[in-house]
């Protein structure tokens, strides 16, 4: 892949990620309706065993929740960028 | 189909924890062996787009959602080593910055989605790929194998919290195979457009089984 398409990769992902994400279905996944409805969604209501600094995909302290789902997606997408690069240098590198 | 924290009892969370260890270590060992420069930024950009894909959540049937996996995707562009690290990679930045999928499930999501989705869907879509052969054995091996990777994947899913009591396997199991049966032909269908993007404008970025 050339720069070029690098960045178009990555801009589509951040489109996909800002623009797209406040559109995103709010009903419960395939895993969380059977739970639902099969009476054993109450066992995932645990306390986390870390505090994620981004929780839901909603960025702290944004009023619109429009707002923050896209700062969530924008950050999120860079941050997975960048740690499947470096993943993927290191592994070049123990080539 | 990300597990959270409180589902898996630690008889399956754990066992599930060392597998995926393993299993990431042998994919790292495979891929060092398969790397080549122009794969690295393809890894970062398909684990970007991939994450991206997983937001949007797409309704299925009344009351219910399903999104993107995209094992089979990143494995049919990367192979099923370098895919598998992929899908790891990004459920790891979900489970530790997102909360998306609990820490102490992180391996059973790991195994579901990386080994059963992205290498056990590989598997499939390469047998479908090499019986048709050319582009259309491309994508439709990657039709086929994306929504039997889905819904294989909630079925390991279903038995994980079968052996954790958490429901019982006869329920279980038809209830998330039901559902995922859904949510796999959207898989397909995003799969499949991907695809037939990349074999459009740069066919040679589709991975080609070298023996290794």
């Amino acid at each position: 892949m050339n720069k070029k398409e690098i960045l178009f990769g990555l801009a589509a992902a951040i489109i996909l990620a800002v623009v797209l994400s406040p559109f995103a279905s709010p009903w419960p996944d395939g895993l969380e309706k059977v739970a639902e409805d099969k009476g054993f969604l109450a066992k995932g209501e645990v306390e986390p065993a870390v505090s994620a600094p981004i929780p839901d995909y909603a960025w702290p302290g944004l009023k619109s929740e429009e707002a923050a789902t896209r700062a969530a997606g924008a950050s999120g997408t860079l941050i997975v960028f960048g740690v499947g690069c470096a993943v993927a240098a290191l592994i070049r590198r123990k080539s | 189909m990300h597990i959270p924290d409180g589902f898996l009892a630690a008889n399956t969370w754990v066992p599930a924890w060392l597998i995926s260890i393993g299993g990431l270590g042998f994919c790292l060992k495979r891929t060092t062996r398969i790397l080549k420069d122009r794969m690295v930024p393809l890894m970062g950009v398909m684990a970007a787009f991939i994450f991206a894909a997983q937001m949007l959540n797409f309704p299925v049937m009344g009351g219910t959602s399903g999104h993107l996996l995209g094992g089979v995707l990143a494995a049919a562009l990367l192979g099923p080593y370098a895919g598998a690290i992929v899908i790891a990679v990004v459920l790891i930045v979900q489970c530790l910055i997102f909360q998306d999928g609990g820490l102490t499930a992180l391996g059973a999501n790991i195994f579901n989605m990386s080994f059963v989705g992205a290498m056990g869907g590989y598997f499939i879509y390469a047998i479908i790929r090499k019986i048709i052969g050319d582009n259309k054995g491309i994508v439709v091996g990657a039709a086929i194998s994306a929504w039997l990777s889905v819904v294989a994947a909630s079925s390991v899913c279903a038995i994980e919290l079968a052996i954790s009591g958490t429901s019982p396997l006869k329920i279980a199991l038809p209830a998330m195979a039901g559902v995922h049966a859904l949510i796999g032909i959207g898989e397909a269908v995003i799969t499949c457009l991907v695809i037939g993007f990349v074999l459009k404008v740069r066919p040679d970025l589709i991975y080609k089984n070298q023996g290794a």
